[in-house]
């Protein structure tokens, strides 16, 4: 996606601060998760590398916006970063035999061209299952993305305090119990890959969820997402399920102009699908393409392909339901969450009636009771039915179980249609 | 890397496998042992039921002698091992061969040792 998607949000005020923040998330986020890769490499300790690079990045901001982004940011980056971990080293007796590996060997040279991502096995020891998910999320975050961690409390609507105490622990962790920083071999591989996608995955839809947020507020998170997926299904080009998540958030990505309009958020059904990004769905097509002549399917690519089918449609009403409706029951096969099923009565609804619908919504009543589109979408089934005061019911029940404003805005609209 | 592996279960859990599946299993821990013994570095202990434990709490007026274990949770510690792998993913490789893991109720937690006090010193 271009510089001008990313900048049209429509920020009210300070349209050129905002769109140089911009420019310098993007040079932080190129540069540091390479720069954290090769020092945690040359120091042997993530704690150490991230720390100080984490400490660069904040200098970085401070520096670059007063004085503008440096002709070679990645150079000024590790040169801070090295600094830093210089004087951390000097500083703690425990590493002070390390101070001779970072005088000799760390020579990280970005540009190095035909060696691997040093980004990856950072990332997949971020990832690792041995660390909560809230963890691994906020330690990619920073690590891999470069984002601060004021930037990650905003992004996820949790403390500052416990944003820093998750990485602490996560980064000590890491340390301690012997976390690899590495890709795994083996049987491992597969399901460390997918925790990794999931948390990209986590990432562009937390962007989505701000509670109290409106629905323009929170760019950023969803295009690191994008960023990252396409980090990722770069360096792993033979996997077929790197490329379905990046095709997945492409398509929810391409749809995005017609999601919210004036912060109010629009259902897929009733978007204005001029509204989309063309180009990037051609590129959601042609990533999900070459997903499949890898012939590895699995539960990414059929998230993209049910995408695929809603964007091929002209209009809602021409959607091929039936095709969705199969894609949805190949998917459970590899996903048989709650979630999943939600969504495949959706579609169940649109083949076989509301009423064969409302019985598979109510069998997940013990799972989703607190889930505010398990409401929504029991209302929706209900006022088919022709069952009014029970469609108002769930729907009170899901305005009151959502967080996030737009989302609230939007039942709130319904009840009063 | 050097970490304790606790091996834990579920008495009543336990109570319910079939004795002769049991010796089945008992029979297979004893191959995992030799099987690995590369990576073992002290085979540890196997213990006694917790009904037979003991312990010594913390008491304002001096130690208290009680019965039964530290801890009211229904997992108990059936033994330990200490192993000596290249990191995390091969403790966990390693652990995910334990026989019993087969068993509703088991399991194994694994925790690095401290080998390294010169951190405790500044």
């Amino acid at each position: 996606m271009s510089q001008t998607d990313a900048a049209a949000g429509g920020e009210p005020e300070g349209a050129a601060a905002t769109a140089s923040d911009l420019l310098l998330a993007r040079v932080v986020r190129e540069e540091s998760g390479r720069i954290v890769g090769a020092l945690s490499v040359s120091l042997g300790s993530l704690d150490v590398a991230e720390e100080a690079v984490a400490d660069a990045v904040v200098e970085a901001l401070r520096e670059w916006r007063a004085r503008g982004v440096p002709p070679n940011p990645g150079a000024w980056l590790t040169t801070a970063a090295r600094h830093n971990a210089l004087d951390r080293l000097r500083r703690e007796a425990r590493y002070r035999d390390k101070l001779a590996l970072l005088a000799e060997s760390f020579r990280p040279d970005p540009a190095a061209a035909g060696e691997a991502d040093e980004r990856l096995p950072l990332l997949f020891g971020c990832c690792h299952p041995a660390l909560s998910a809230d963890a691994q999320l906020a330690l990619t975050l920073r690590a891999v993305c470069g984002l601060t961690t004021a930037q990650i409390a905003r992004a996820t609507i949790t403390p500052e305090a416990t944003v820093a105490q998750r990485i602490v622990r996560a980064k000590r962790k890491i340390g301690t119990a012997g976390i690899p920083l590495r890709i795994p071999e083996g049987p491992e591989r597969v399901d460390r890959l997918d925790l990794v996608l999931t948390v990209v995955s986590v990432m562009y839809s937390e962007a989505h969820l701000v509670a109290g947020g409106d629905a323009d507020a929170d760019r950023d998170l969803a295009e690191d997402a994008l960023w990252l997926a396409q980090v990722v299904a770069d360096a792993l080009p033979r996997d077929a399920e790197a490329l379905g998540l990046l095709a997945l958030l492409q398509f929810h990505r391409a749809r995005e102009p017609a999601r919210a309009i004036d912060g109010d958020l629009v259902l897929l059904g009733e978007q204005d699908r001029a509204r989309w990004d063309a180009a990037l769905l051609a590129a959601a097509r042609a990533t999900l393409e070459r997903a499949a002549v890898l012939r590895r399917p699995g539960r990414w690519q059929l998230h993209a392909a049910i995408a695929a089918c809603h964007a091929d449609a002209a209009d809602a009403a021409s959607t091929d339901w039936l095709q969705v409706l199969t894609l949805y029951d190949m998917l459970l096969a590899y996903d048989r969450s709650p979630i999943v099923r939600l969504n495949r009565a959706v579609a169940l609804a649109r083949v076989a009636g509301a009423d064969a619908a409302l019985a598979e919504v109510d069998a997940l009543e013990p799972t989703l009771a607190r889930y505010y589109l398990w409401h929504a979408v029991r209302a929706q089934l209900l006022r088919e039915r022709g069952r009014e005061p029970e469609a108002l019911a769930a729907d009170l029940r899901a305005l009151e179980l959502t967080a996030n404003d737009a989302e609230r805005r939007l039942i709130a609209a319904r009840l009063e249609a | 890397m050097k970490y304790v592996i606790m091996f834990t279960s579920t008495p009543e859990l336990d109570a319910a496998v079939p004795p002769e599946r049991r010796q089945e299993v008992y029979g297979r821990i004893y191959e995992w042992f030799g099987e690995h013994a590369g990576q073992i570095d002290d085979s540890g202990a196997e213990l006694h039921p917790v009904a037979t434990a003991t312990t010594v709490r913390h008491g304002s007026d001096g130690p208290v002698v009680v019965d039964g274990p530290f801890s009211e949770a229904k997992e108990v510690i059936g033994g330990f091992s200490v192993i000596d792998v290249a990191d995390l993913d091969a403790a966990i490789a390693l652990v995910k061969s334990w026989p019993s893991l087969e068993f509703p109720g088991v399991a194994v937690e694994i925790r690095p040792m401290v080998v390294d006090y010169s951190q405790f010193e500044q």
